[in-house]
């Protein structure tokens, strides 16, 4: 048993610093532990997530030292004895309080990669897979949602106006994973990579794959299989001529997408409504499409990265408040 | 305060509770699913074995009849016999289901479900993803609960148009209006603020009560608190004396302490030794299973690779007895220093086997502690893991005492009898969480009018929320929770005595003047400190059920082991303890007969077997 | 009613921590020693590529990968294996001008390359954790980056350019008589050759396109053996990266030893 040196954020939204503890620690600590200590002891209110410590639930990401670690996985015995053990909440998410940072960006992506696609006529029971074929995807579910991926992605930690396009490494895994799922029937899982989930902000630098607590080869064996799958339906020359000539596997059409309607009309009393809500108003313009009827693969002449939009890329922000049926509730 | 209307709340974002919220909502209502942790977090991530269910995919004698049976053995026959056949019935189509949401298990060599042996059932069962199902589970039924989000996202517009999750946000009171079900109230852990759900339907998932106990592999949400929610609602508890200790935990680094190991180690070769070196298992195979288990070292040693033609090794007998001999070991000195005995896998298979067959298992142990299973003996011991008694819920439709409430999964009792086997939760949760939520979307649907939240009653829910936060001169929460942990799991822990029991009831009482006296500091926001002090409360009620329980029944069954009842006694088996709570707060105990068991059921099983558990009267001409 | 959902959430603050990094482990010194590796090679190459002499010495047919194919008058006797459909060549471009543009490509495009050269030159990010100096970042979504892309045109080239390589590893047993022979010189090219071709059949690309990119494994079994073996050495990708780096400069520096006959070279057969 020996007294250590922690130096801990403690703060909120509004701001904080690095506060000094001295802290017992015994022999085979990790730093979850140390904090559980501090809490017991010391600082009853230090805010901090986990739950299993066992390193399976992925709730206790911290930075330790500047590294995004998993807390209940992080041994003292990593540690010199003099060493200041220093502990801050991840960087690239809102701060709540203390160690505690609003993860809500992974969960909105999550949200947005569309769901496995069971195959039509196969009933429960009837699915047949092979080993070999499931045991890429089953390593990408190992993933625990620690989302140290996503904290460490520079993409996103360093350039926060990235996160809009942007999904982030654990959802180019889950991406990965559906696409190998061998009864998955959605079949546009590479454009949708590429063009919603930002693919091609990732400059494989690989920092995901050095922090992931599971070991998951995030970069080696679903971001770039996915590049190369995107690569095959976009740039490679042989695949598209082997298309061609034999005709197989063409590409499905993006569903077309519904404008997003919301539930029920609002009521309003049309003399306090800041707009005329008897106006036709224009339908959403569709995307550009060619004679084949597909969005041209105009990304190398595009003055915009990703995708070009579905509703047509025509609209100018901001968006004249008069040309639309909304009112800001507030403005009544 | 915020306020919302759902129709079903859900408390519990685990299997359960998710497996509910999904079959609600297909039923076409809106549902709020409480998570007092992150969305996925739950602790159905720590099972590792697998999801029992009688597929027959490999070995195909396997029938929902074999399972049942097994399931009434492991469970001394204390089960409710009717859950126990709905979950033998109904559990293959619950894992089947699940690959329609995208699960993996691993796979057969024709392309089905591969399924693997485990303690207590006859036939390999388990479907499984190496050995991190429990993941597998909570993350497929997320990612349905996403899909429909995205369905729901299309016909409205909004995604949590009739599936909401509210993550880190606590239940402290459910609301009752006439006897029916109107509200929940809780807080949000984020901000501290204050919420209220008007809802006529609460399904509760909550969990376990591990965290009353020193030694643990439950997480800090499992106080309880959906059986202390149910108590205070007017529902009743049963069988809250039945308590799994996992037989084996790691004991040693103390870093780890309370972390499982899972079963499948045993399953796969790993077995237990004393200081001595001493394979013991052999010493203590009880007379009812002597015929199943093997009696020599060579005859378990052929098992492995030839299951058909000898008796399974004794380090797969059920989880009680094994807990019960290691306990047993170590007390008469032949345990570690740190009170464990050895587990061995090292010296069975080679090195690279394990790492294939347990992945997870050998990351854990390198990562956490620095030790090296293919190496090395892993150190082990009984770890509080399971609480088989919970909410007395109608078999069929999952409904408590009070119109309105619901309950599955661990927080619902009778299903596992006296002890459950292994594997029996994750398809338990399954099973009844699908049942819950149809049920719970019915009962709203019958319903002729909404019960209205009484405001007396919120003033007083917000009250007692912040009483904690207020007071200054209470003790510290930890402390307290530390001294409960103390009395539970030196009291009441695995081996029970009468005096020990009656010991920890009266300081049980002492403790609850000082747990309504506690006092947190620090303010509303992420206050680790005050959660806790509102969770302590649960924590207590649910530990005075398990020791006035404990102390009635006086006999040796499943979970609950009397050193002064050694024996299993067949009258006992006619009786279940039931929990309520006095107009005090106070725990009343009533004893309750067990369904009796249909024939057609009763006679799935040998007579002479039948003749261990029942009385001669019970017994069938 | 106030609900979460309609609340006004302006945008949230992170955690105040002004330093760049808190990491205390040497993170720094990896990148700048790669950095120094890439550097360095680069300058060694550019120079090598216009020197225009002293790429192959004839007594014993080796030639250096750098000028290989040399297919220009300008090549000097013996060293165009391929003839000269090229005419002769002004000074600013290199003999090696066919196939030096292709293996500079293909390293550069190089999924291991991308990570070293994104990492220790671009410095985006130099380290994981550590604040990377730009201002604004669009990855490989846009010209010119997006030309990262072509790794798989460059693949398919690579894989002639090693043919020629090993075509020219042949040529170098050579005596000086004309016959067999075998010198140290020899040995290099082949360690080369061997080292190149880890390289290239270690690529992402290779891996994907013997099997990866298939859906079912179960239905194709020899490709699906194949992935098998890529996947093994794929998990060396760098390792072969960096070993072949320093064996083509290890090969041109001996070649042009010999060649400017600063030493010679070590025989032992013919």
């Amino acid at each position: 048993m020996s007294k250590r040196k922690f130096r801990i954020w403690r703060g909120d939204a509004t701001g904080g610093e690095l506060k000094n503890y001295q802290v017992e620690v015994n022999e085979g600590e990790v730093v979850l532990d140390v904090i559980h200590r501090l809490q017991a002891t010391e600082e009853p209110d230090l805010a901090c997530r986990w739950n299993c410590k066992a390193g399976k639930c992925g709730s206790c990401s911290m930075e330790i030292n500047g590294m995004p670690r998993l807390s209940c996985m992080t041994r003292m015995s990593t540690f010199e004895e003099t060493e200041t053990v220093t502990v801050t909440p991840l960087r690239t998410f809102p701060v709540i309080r203390d160690l505690v940072t609003d993860v809500s960006f992974n969960y909105e992506k999550a949200r947005e990669m569309p769901a496995f696609a069971p195959p039509v006529g196969l009933k429960p029971g009837e699915y047949r897979m092979q080993q070999m074929d499931v045991e890429r995807s089953q390593e990408f579910r190992k993933c625990i949602e620690c989302f140290l991926c996503q904290n460490t992605c520079h993409v996103v930690r360093d350039h926060e106006e990235n996160k809009k396009e942007f999904a982030g490494p654990r959802y180019f895994i889950r991406a990965a994973e559906l696409d190998m799922h061998p009864l998955d029937a959605k079949t546009d899982r590479k454009e949708l990579a590429q063009q919603q989930q930002g693919l091609g902000f990732c400059n494989i630098t690989k920092c995901c794959t050095e922090v992931c607590p599971e070991h998951i080869k995030i970069t080696d064996n679903a971001i770039i299989p996915m590049k190369e799958r995107v690569v095959d339906r976009r740039y490679d020359p042989l695949v598209m001529l082997g298309r061609k000539i034999l005709r197989r596997d063409q590409i499905a059409p993006l569903a077309s997408t519904e404008p997003a309607v919301h539930a029920g009309p609002v009521v309003v009393d049309e003399t306090k409504a800041p707009v005329d809500f008897g106006r036709e108003l224009l339908p959403p313009m569709g995307a550009a499409v060619n004679a084949k009827g597909k969005v041209d693969l105009n990304e190398m002449l595009s003055d915009r990265s990703a995708a070009a939009s579905p509703f047509g890329d025509d609209v100018q922000f901001p968006v004249d408040p008069t040309a639309l049926n909304y009112y800001h509730p507030d403005k009544l | 305060m915020d306020k919302f209307v759902y129709d079903v709340v859900v408390i519990g974002a685990g299997g359960a509770g998710l497996r509910a919220a999904i079959e609600a909502r297909l039923a076409g209502k809106r549902v709020a699913i409480i998570s007092k942790s992150l969305f996925g977090k739950a602790h159905t991530v720590m099972a590792e074995g697998g999801a029992a269910a009688a597929m027959g995919n490999v070995n195909s004698n396997d029938n929902w009849m074999v399972h049942f049976r097994d399931t009434m053995r492991g469970g001394k026959f204390l089960n409710n016999f009717r859950m126990a056949e709905l979950h033998a019935k109904e559990s293959p189509d619950r894992i089947w289901e699940l690959e329609t949401y995208g699960a993996l298990f691993d796979r057969t060599k024709d392309g089905r479900i591969s399924q693997r042996n485990f303690g207590g059932h006859e036939y390999p069962r388990l479907a499984h993803v190496g050995d991190r199902t429990g993941l597998e589970l909570i993350r497929t039924l997320q990612q349905k609960i996403v899909s429909l989000q995205q369905e729901d996202k299309a016909e409205y517009g909004d995604y949590e148009a009739r599936i909401r999750v509210f993550a880190e946000c606590t239940i402290t009171e459910l609301f009752v209006t006439e006897g029916r079900i109107s509200g929940a109230f809780g807080y949000f852990r984020e901000s501290g603020d204050f919420v209220l759900f008007e809802t006529p339907a609460v399904v509760l998932a909550t969990g376990g009560v591990g965290k009353s106990y020193k030694v643990t592999s439950n997480s800090w949400e499992y106080t309880g608190d959906g059986h202390a929610l149910a108590l205070r609602a007017g529902a009743k508890l049963i069988n809250m004396e039945f308590l799994q200790f996992h037989p084996t935990g790691m004991v040693w680094p103390p870093s780890v302490k309370g972390i499982l190991v899972t079963e499948s180690v045993r399953g796969d070769g790993g077995v237990l030794k004393n200081t001595e070196g001493k394979r013991f298992m052999f010493n203590y195979v009880p007379d009812v299973f002597r015929k199943q288990y093997a009696e020599t070292e060579a005859e378990a040693d052929r098992w492995y690779t030839d299951p058909d033609n000898n008796r399974r090794p004794p380090e797969l007998l059920p989880r009680d007895e094994v807990a019960r001999a290691i306990n047993s070991e170590v007390k008469a000195g032949r345990g570690t220093k740190a009170g464990g005995v050895y587990l061995d896998i090292a010296s069975r298979l080679p090195a690279e086997q394990i790492r294939k067959r347990l992945p997870s298992m050998y990351h854990q142990f390198k990562e956490l502690a620095d030790v090296d299973i293919t190496s090395a003996p892993m150190e082990v011991g009984p770890t509080c893991h399971y609480v088989m008694g919970g909410i007395e819920v109608d078999p069929d439709s999952a409904a408590a005492a009070v119109e309105g409430l619901f309950a599955a999964g661990e927080c619902s009792g009778g299903m596992h009898g006296s002890n459950r086997l292994g594997g029996n939760s994750l398809s338990d949760l399954l099973v009844f969480g699908k049942r819950a939520g149809e049920h719970a979307a019915s009962y709203v649907d019958a319903l002729p009018a909404r019960p209205k939240v009484a405001a007396s009653d919120v003033d007083s829910a917000t009250q007692a929320a912040l009483a904690p936060l207020e007071r200054k001169d209470g003790d510290n929460p930890y402390a307290l929770q530390h001294e409960l942990q103390e009395i539970m799991g030196d009291l009441v822990g695995i081996i029970r005595r009468e005096g020990e029991l009656a010991a920890a009831i009266k300081k049980l009482g002492e403790l609850r003047a000082r747990v309504a006296a506690v006092s947190a500091t620090g303010g509303r926001r992420y206050n680790p400190g005050w959660h806790l002090a509102l969770d302590l409360r649960n924590m207590l009620i649910v530990s005075e059920c398990t020791a006035i329980a404990a102390l009635e029944r006086e006999e040796s069954r499943g979970g609950h082991t009397r050193e002064d009842f050694p024996k299993m006694e067949p009258k006992w088996r006619k009786v279940n303890l039931v929990c309520g709570m006095g107009p005090n707060g106070e725990v009343t105990l009533e004893h309750q007969p067990v369904p009796t068991m249909r024939d057609d059921l009763l006679n799935l099983f040998d007579k002479s077997e039948l003749a261990k558990y029942l009385t001669d009267e019970e017994l069938p001409a | 009613m106030t609900t979460l959902a309609t609340r006004p959430s302006g945008a949230k603050a992170r955690a105040a921590i002004s330093a760049k990094t808190l990491r205390t482990d040497r993170w720094w010194l990896s990148p700048l020693i790669i950095a120094a590796i890439l550097l360095f090679f680069i300058v060694y190459s550019t120079v090598r590529i216009f020197m225009a002499k002293w790429y192959f010495v004839e007594d014993y047919g080796y030639l250096t990968p750098l000028y290989s194919p040399c297919l220009s008058d300008s090549c000097v006797e013996g060293s165009s294996h391929f003839g000269t459909p090229l005419p002769k060549l002004p000074f600013f471009l290199p003999l090696g001008i066919v196939a030096f543009p292709i293996v500079a490509g293909f390293r550069v495009t190089c999924y291991y390359y991308r990570k070293s050269g994104y990492r220790s030159l671009w410095l985006s990010p130099q380290a994981c954790a550590v604040t990377e100096p730009h201002k604004k970042y669009s990855g490989e979504t846009r010209f010119p980056l997006l030309f990262m892309n072509l790794h798989r045109y460059f693949w398919y080239f690579a894989l002639l350019v090693l043919a020629i390589n090993a075509y020219d590893a042949i040529l170098a047993f050579r005596g000086k008589d004309g016959g067999f022979g075998l010198g140290l010189g020899t040995i290099i090219i082949v360690i080369n050759v061997a080292m190149l071709s880890l390289y290239t059949f270690s690529c992402h690309v290779c891996r994907h396109v013997m099997g990866g990119r298939l859906k079912h494994f179960s239905k194709h079994p020899v490709r699906y053996r194949f992935w098998t073996w890529v996947s093994k050495l794929n998990e060396r990708h760098g390792t072969y990266a960096m070993i072949s780096l320093f064996t083509v400069l290890l090969t041109d520096f001996y070649i042009m030893a010999v060649s400017a006959g600063w030493f010679p070279d070590l025989r032992f057969i013919g």
